[in-house]
């Protein structure tokens, strides 16, 4: 294990790794994505000197499903009617969620665990103290003292994700015995440009690994 | 604004119904929702949460700071246009002075300021800017989920009246027509919640607003009775307070020290003393500390 990679046990009653192409009556991947890893170390440790890459994914229960339908808010807040009540110093901003309502179903993985394996990598930000020992060194410690920024999720917040470092000198839990092909999956976004644009991999049960292929490679669909 | 607060927390709600629907399932036709595989019964975390915002709205009805943005209709609050005249009298504070670019900081700001389920949950803000339209709240929950296999039952009631004329003519003057309600004869229910001291410091959730929030997990079912709820009443908020921001311990480890049991001759529970509640005080990581807030 190379200074900057970390192994992180990760798991929850329920998750959802929304599929974008499915969002509106959501419908969970039958697997972390790789950006859904990412946001959970992020919200363990991150600073705009480090850049989380996942490198594999290891399912560690049985893909299974749970549907639940809620009531939800249909609409968002308009920047522009606040702009405007702050500005005249009265309007009304409140919504009522009886009149703006939509009743959405969500296809749910539930009871999950995943092994994380991923490693950063030093940003332009960092500086000539920035060294990844001292990054991994903090990351450890958190995970292992169960601290973090705010608690990790799988997928949606009301999924928390509890969260263990993975220390590879135990044995370690088997992933589920299946190999099969999980089709086109949302890699990360890209924050480049002026919108986000979303990228997309391949991806490969193998044995219970999802390898996750590099950022910067062919695999990528941009 | 006042100081955001400085700790982490983590809390285990308990709370439990009796012949009433905790929260019905719109798949199922208005059921309890319960998980198919088990037979456990389920209340989704956005139930839970809209019955904080009724509390905070019934208990500070007056107040401009606490507004409320995701109302429910049956509430209806006459005070929503007081709290922008209120900010009248103070014409834009320091931060109104900054000149353009930073609009939607300011307007993001704003709204935490002035609504208590904004700077508590979060909200999503339609902002042209990509991304950076969103508050995260600093609280963040769980769904519920029952401490032993629910079993709804189903209910057939009658109404001695019709709503319409054509109903009354076909029934020959008869008038009457039959519902369906169901309930859960009892449940014991546990839900899990996590607050981020450092996504406190971006929305300015404070020290007032953390025991509002407390009051409204301790009380929220006293203001929420209605012909389908039956009797639901919090039983336990064991709050693990962490002496840092970042925590002192995994939360997965201090809940495990609320245990919820059944007691030894009870095979179907039907009050809270079937139930016996352990919190292993003892020993508590460095730096935790609980708060029995209820129970």
């Amino acid at each position: 294990m190379s200074a900057n990679s970390v192994c992180l046990q990760v798991w929850g009653d329920y998750a959802c790794f929304t599929r974008p192409e499915m969002k509106v009556e959501r419908v969970s991947y039958d697997v972390m994505t790789p950006s859904a890893a990412r946001g959970v170390l992020e919200a363990i440790f991150w600073k705009p000197q480090i850049l989380w890459r996942i490198t594999q994914i290891d399912v560690l229960k049985p893909i299974r499903w749970a549907s639940v339908r809620r009531n939800e808010v249909a609409n968002v807040i308009s920047a522009d009617n606040v702009k405007t009540a702050m500005k005249r110093g009265q309007g009304t901003l409140g919504l009522y969620v009886e009149e703006d309502r939509q009743q959405r179903a969500a296809l749910l993985l539930r009871e999950v665990a995943y092994r994380i394996h991923a490693r950063f990598e030093l940003t332009a930000h960092a500086g000539p103290d920035d060294t990844p020992a001292k990054y991994a060194a903090i990351f450890r410690r958190r995970a292992e003292k169960g601290q973090c920024f705010n608690q990790p999720y799988l997928g949606c917040r009301e999924f928390s994700a509890a969260f263990a470092w993975a220390d590879t000198a135990e044995p370690e839990p088997v992933p589920i015995p299946e190999t099969r092909d999980l089709g086109w999956m949302l890699y990360d976004l890209e924050y480049g440009g002026t919108e986000p644009t979303p990228c997309f991999f391949r991806a490969q049960l193998d044995n219970g690994t999802l390898r996750i292929p590099a950022w910067d490679s062919e695999e990528i669909a941009r | 604004m006042t100081e955001a607060i400085n700790n982490r927390y983590d809390f285990a709600l308990l709370f439990d119904v009796t012949d009433g629907n905790p929260n019905g399932d719109p798949d199922a036709g208005n059921l309890p929702r319960m998980d198919p595989q088990t037979g456990h019964g389920l209340v989704t975390d956005v139930c839970l949460k809209r019955k904080v915002r009724n509390y905070v709205e019934i208990a500070k009805a007056n107040q401009a700071d606490y507004e409320i943005y995701v109302k429910e209709k049956a509430i209806l609050t006459k005070q929503q246009e007081k709290a922008y005249s209120a900010l009248k009298l103070d014409p834009k504070g320091a931060e109104g002075k900054r000149k353009g670019g930073d609009d939607v900081g300011q307007a993001r700001q704003w709204m935490c300021k002035n609504f208590y389920d904004i700077r508590t949950f979060g909200a999503v803000m339609s902002l042209k800017e990509a991304n950076c339209g969103q508050v995260r709240g600093p609280v963040q929950m769980t769904f519920a989920r029952s401490m032993n296999p629910i079993t709804p039952a189903e209910h057939s009631i009658t109404r001695m009246a019709v709503a319409t004329e054509a109903e009354a003519e076909k029934q020959s003057g008869d008038n009457r027509t039959m519902g369906r309600k169901f309930t859960v004869p009892y449940g014991l229910y546990r839900a899990h919640g996590f607050i981020s001291a450092h996504l406190a410091a971006q929305t300015g959730f404070s020290e007032a607003d953390l025991a509002l929030l407390w009051q409204a997990l301790a009380n929220m079912f006293e203001h929420d009775h209605s012909a389908a709820r039956g009797q639901m009443t919090t039983r336990g908020l064991y709050v693990f307070q962490h002496d840092s921001a970042l925590g002192n311990a995994p939360s997965h480890r201090l809940f495990e020290r609320v245990s919820v049991a059944l007691n030894a001759s009870i095979d179907t529970p039907r009050s809270f003393g079937d139930y016996t509640i352990t919190v292993d005080e003892a020993s508590l990581p460095e730096g935790v500390r609980l708060l029995r807030l209820a129970g």
